[in-house]
């Protein structure tokens, strides 16, 4: 026998973003509790609307299935006396087991006989384990959570009626004053309270009063109610999927409708108009069949056809009030200059310890100067980049961002043009803040892309300068999502940037410029290493690298993550040649010996006079030569010209004492080692390669 | 629509309404303050164990809105109908749309939704959850359960309704701008607040004289330190409407830059802490005299049946 069971939570309304997610959970949980109580059934479908949370259980077994167990008990030697009885032993275990001495049978265990009895365990009736199903109710996780009235208990929003019905029969369950029966609710208006008979009914009563409780219905419903409209009048329509999944939890039972607004607001710029009505007021704007955007837009009643002329007349109202806002601050931010707001943003403070937008602005032009030569900007790409990054973040201080701030870089692009500003500098205006997501879009153009990095750069280094550094989850200024980005920035334009050495010219830079603001740009540089090399493995994590190559490539001497990614890639190229191994092997030893001396750099000069085997006037050749060639080579290059270093470095282990006994010699050898080993550092720490 | 309300008919269906359901209707604070919440009626009586229900006209300032009388909707002041009831009635919902149905705005007719809108005010340390309720798309009040206030949190939940007296009375009034509203028949809103509201705006936006009003600050929150110390809640607390009102006139004039920002909003957060606590201590000292009431009201009640 099977039944169907239903359960809905009735509540005051939920955020639309919560509804999903929340009932989605209530099923996953149900399901697992079904499994641990050994209950099967067919199916449970999800119902759910912004004042109900449903699940219906079809196919429900009515009971456990009886389980049978086994049990093992002492030996037979030990459970018969010498007279064939049972001991104490057997007859305490079969006590313990709940069965009679009768029951016990014998079977062999490891070659031995044992006692064993079979246990029976009865199922339970599944109307007696549904009211346990009151725990994941009252269990359910949510990102908000409130109290109300009187109670401590706290839930997404105050419950107000719960069903619980396996087939026709109420299923107990209480929770604070909420008794479950089979009353529900209809639509708040257009319905009423219902009882609901039996479990299968749940859908079709409430279709009857107004309620689509389906998620997948309601969106068709809304979807085929757009397309009409779309179609009658002639428009196009983006289902925005994340506005649509929004209506579809707004409503119970939805109406689409088509407003206007008086076409003079489309001289406000499109982002603006949209975000009008999209974001605010949950509308989906509409364009004409070219593409342009049309003084028209389809909002949602949650409600039927009765009296929409009201509900049109009243959205439409509501948008032109909005409408004529952005109208006005799009007209009145005209009126100043960008001068005016970068004099402003002198004003605006870009953290407590760290100063002002204006602040930061000069220092970021030092630092994008920096990186354009770095980066090989054209003079006039880097004439772009000095007026953009003097001016980049002046929309925040308009009246249109102030009223849309998610529009900022958008305003600042479109007012940049208005006010003379090239398209380049413009670009790079709105460009800097990409991306705005660990996988959103890059900049575009080149100085849009180095001013992001710049703008970055000084971001990252300011929190650590002053101390407040992500760790675990706390990472409130997204400092990680911005050094991800500059990876990002860098490998898709192919651009070498040292981050090793990053901190400290801008360091100086920034001294020299004395744009330091009484901050130490100085400090903490090995977390600041860390913290880069992290983002390192983070995107070769992405791309699926083998561990020991993330763990070699992440460790390279200078944090290029440009050269680390061609690194990666000709390692990994490489990782299955005969002479791989051979290769990391003899380089791997240079790295070891060379690590047992600390030399500065300066200080390392070879003597060919103190050469005493051909093997050594071999490998300073060829190593001289690759010096002289790395920079200018590929990656792939400069791995063939270190591939081809083994047999000269092999023979030069083979014919030379490394730790010669006369000190200028040992000297001399070790530091040959130390120039080759700064060179393979480059491609990362081959220590860390595991090779077959 | 049926019956077309004029302001005042609106505010007075709305004072019959509540007061049927049980609220106290008071007068407005004479103190400035941004909202009906920083009413004592609200503020102070959403604290501690007692019932509280009431309902008010609060006259709501926000220098950083005023518009010189330009805008027809935004406003240098305007006004909240404020209904706050402790317990939360489980039936709140409800009492709002009967609310409105007396002010002849059917739900069949319009589009009603309540959209979530978590609402917080980090200077009284406040927060609470719930929604702003849409009528065709319009904001016409906020509904609130409070979570916690003057930063306790609160036992029991205190569910607060404001309505926009104005959006609504444009709604109802049918009108496209705030002036042109009828406050009583033949009396326009435009010839009570126009000018007034272009003075203030004047004022706020260009003539307050900031290093008087820097003063004012200082000086109310000390007296409001002392007060706390004396134990005198009300007027201390009425010094902290005082710095609150002083910082938005210093905010909308410019003198306040984002980092000073947050030390005010955190110096009037830290007086609104300390004289919630002051209250829920007076109120304990007198035996929380509303829940006796309550108690005895409902033991009377229980006899009567």
């Amino acid at each position: 026998m099977t039944a169907t069971y239903l359960l809905e939570i009735g509540l005051e309304e939920m955020p639309a973003h919560v509804v999903r997610p929340s009932v989605m959970q209530l099923l996953d949980k149900t399901a697992a509790f079904f499994k641990e109580q050994n209950l099967t059934y067919d199916e449970i479908k999800p119902f759910a609307t912004p004042r109900r949370l449903a699940i219906m259980v079809t196919g429900l077994a009515d009971r456990q299935p009886d389980q049978v167990e086994e049990a093992k008990g002492p030996a037979k030697r030990i459970a018969l006396d010498a007279d064939g009885h049972f001991t104490k032993a057997a007859l305490g275990f079969a006590r313990g087991q709940g069965v009679q001495p009768e029951d016990i049978t014998f079977k062999d265990f490891k070659g031995e006989p044992y006692v064993f009895v079979e246990k029976k365990t009865v199922g339970q009736p599944t109307a007696e384990i549904l009211p346990e199903l009151k725990k994941i109710v009252m269990g359910l996780t949510f990102p908000t959570r409130m109290k109300w009235g009187t109670n401590h208990f706290e839930y997404i929003r105050p419950i107000h009626w719960i069903v619980s019905l396996l087939d026709d029969q109420i299923i107990p369950m209480q929770i604070l004053d909420v008794q479950a029966g089979r009353t529900t609710q209809g639509h708040r208006f257009l319905g009423h309270e219902i009882e609901i008979a039996t479990a299968q009914d749940y859908e079709a009563d409430l279709a009857k009063v107004f309620v689509i409780a389906d998620m997948a219905k309601r969106q068709a419903v809304i979807e085929e109610q757009i397309h009409d409209l779309a179609v009658k009048h002639d428009w196009r329509v983006d289902l925005d999927p994340d506005l649509l999944e929004e209506v579809v939890n707004l409503v119970e039972y939805p109406t689409a409708f088509a407003g206007h607004f008086d076409p003079k607001y489309l001289a406000v710029p499109e982002p603006v108009l949209i975000t009008s009505m999209k974001d605010n007021q949950r509308y989906f704007y509409v364009r004409d069949q070219a593409g342009k955007l049309a003084p028209n837009f389809i909002g949602v009643r949650n409600g039927n056809h009765e009296y929409l002329d009201n509900v049109i007349a009243g959205n439409e109202k509501v948008l032109v009030a909005r409408l004529d806002d952005a109208k006005f601050f799009f007209e009145e931010d005209q009126k100043l200059s960008i001068h005016d707001y970068v004099e402003k943003l002198k004003k605006v403070t870009f953290h407590d310890k760290i100063g002002t937008m204006y602040e930061k602005m000069q220092r970021v032009s030092v630092i994008a100067a920096g990186l354009g030569h770095v980066f090989g900007l054209s003079e006039n790409e880097l004439s772009d980049l000095n007026r953009a990054s003097h001016i980049y973040k002046f929309d925040i201080v308009t009246g249109m961002v102030g009223e849309f701030p998610e529009l900022q870089g958008v305003m600042g692009e479109i007012y940049a043009k208005i006010f003379g500003e090239n398209a380049v500098v413009a670009q790079a205006v709105r460009e800097h803040y990409m991306p705005t997501s660990a996988e959103g879009d890059l900049p575009a153009s080149k100085v849009g892309a180095t001013l992001a990095i710049a703008d970055k750069i000084d971001t990252i280094l300011a929190f650590f300068a002053v101390g407040m550094i992500p760790n675990g989850s706390n990472d409130p200024y997204a400092l990680r999502r911005q050094s991800y980005g500059i990876v990002r920035i860098l490998l898709a334009n192919h651009w070498h940037l040292s981050l090793a050495e990053l901190q400290a010219e801008i360091a100086s830079s920034l001294k020299k410029n004395d744009l330091t603001f009484k901050i130490d740009w100085q400090k903490n540089p090995a977390e600041v290493q860390r913290f880069f090399g992290d983002r390192m493995r983070q995107l070769f994590g992405e791309k699926h690298l083998r561990h020991d190559f993330i763990d070699a490539v992440a460790n390279s001497n200078d944090l290029d993550p440009t050269t680390i990614d061609e690194v990666a890639s000709t390692l990994n190229t490489h990782r299955e040649d005969q002479d791989f191994k051979p290769t990391i092997e003899a380089l791997t030893r240079v790295i070891r010996l060379a690590n047992k001396i600390d030399s500065k750099p300066d200080q390392i000069k070879i003597d060919p006079s103190l050469f005493e085997n051909p093997s050594e006037k071999a490998l300073y050749d060829a190593v001289t030569e690759l010096q002289a060639d790395f920079k200018q080579q590929t990656v792939e290059q400069n791995y063939q010209q270190m591939r081809d270093l083994r047999p000269i470095i092999e023979s030069y282990f083979e014919e030379n004492m490394i730790m010669a006994d006369d000190e200028k010699i040992r000297r001399n050898r070790l530091n040959q080692l130390l120039i080759l080993q700064r060179l393979i550092k480059v491609f990362g720490d081959l220590q860390e390669l595991i090779v077959k | 629509m049926v019956k077309q309300l004029n302001v005042q008919e609106m505010i007075l269906t709305l004072q019959r309404f509540w007061g049927s359901k049980g609220c106290l209707l008071m007068e407005a604070y004479d103190n400035e303050k941004g909202a009906g919440t920083m009413s004592p009626y609200t503020f102070l009586r959403a604290i501690g164990p007692e019932p509280w229900n009431a309902a008010y006209v609060e006259p709501s300032r926000r220098p950083a809105d005023g518009r010189y009388g330009e805008n027809p909707n935004r406003l240098f002041q305007h006004h909240q109908f404020q209904v706050v009831m402790k317990p939360s009635p489980k039936n709140i919902q409800e009492y709002y749309l009967d609310s409105l149905r007396e002010l002849g705005i059917e739900p069949l007719e319009h589009d009603i939704r309540f959209v979530e809108d978590n609402w917080e005010n980090p200077s009284m340390g406040c927060a609470g959850v719930g929604w702003e309720v849409w009528l065709d798309g319009m904001e016409v009040s906020q509904f609130t359960y409070f979570q916690q206030v003057g930063g306790l949190t609160v036992d029991p939940v205190t569910s607060e309704i404001t309505y926009g007296v104005e959006r609504l009375a444009s709604y109802i009034q049918n009108v496209n701008s705030v002036f042109d509203l009828q406050w009583g028949d033949g009396v326009l809103y435009g010839d009570i607040f126009k000018e007034p509201e272009y003075e203030h705006s004047k004022y706020a936006f260009e003539e307050s004289d900031q290093a008087m009003l820097l003063n004012f600050f200082n000086d109310y929150e000390k007296e409001a330190l002392r007060l706390i110390k004396l134990g005198l809640v009300h007027p201390a607390y009425d010094y902290v409407l005082k710095c609150s009102h002083t910082f938005n006139l210093l905010d909308a004039r410019g003198a306040v830059s984002v980092t000073e920002r947050a030390g005010y909003l955190s110096r009037i957060r830290n007086l609104a802490h300390k004289i919630a606590q002051a209250f829920v201590g007076e109120r304990e000292k007198l035996g929380f005299p509303l829940l006796q009431h309550a108690q005895e009201q409902a033991e009377k009640d229980g006899e009567d049946k």
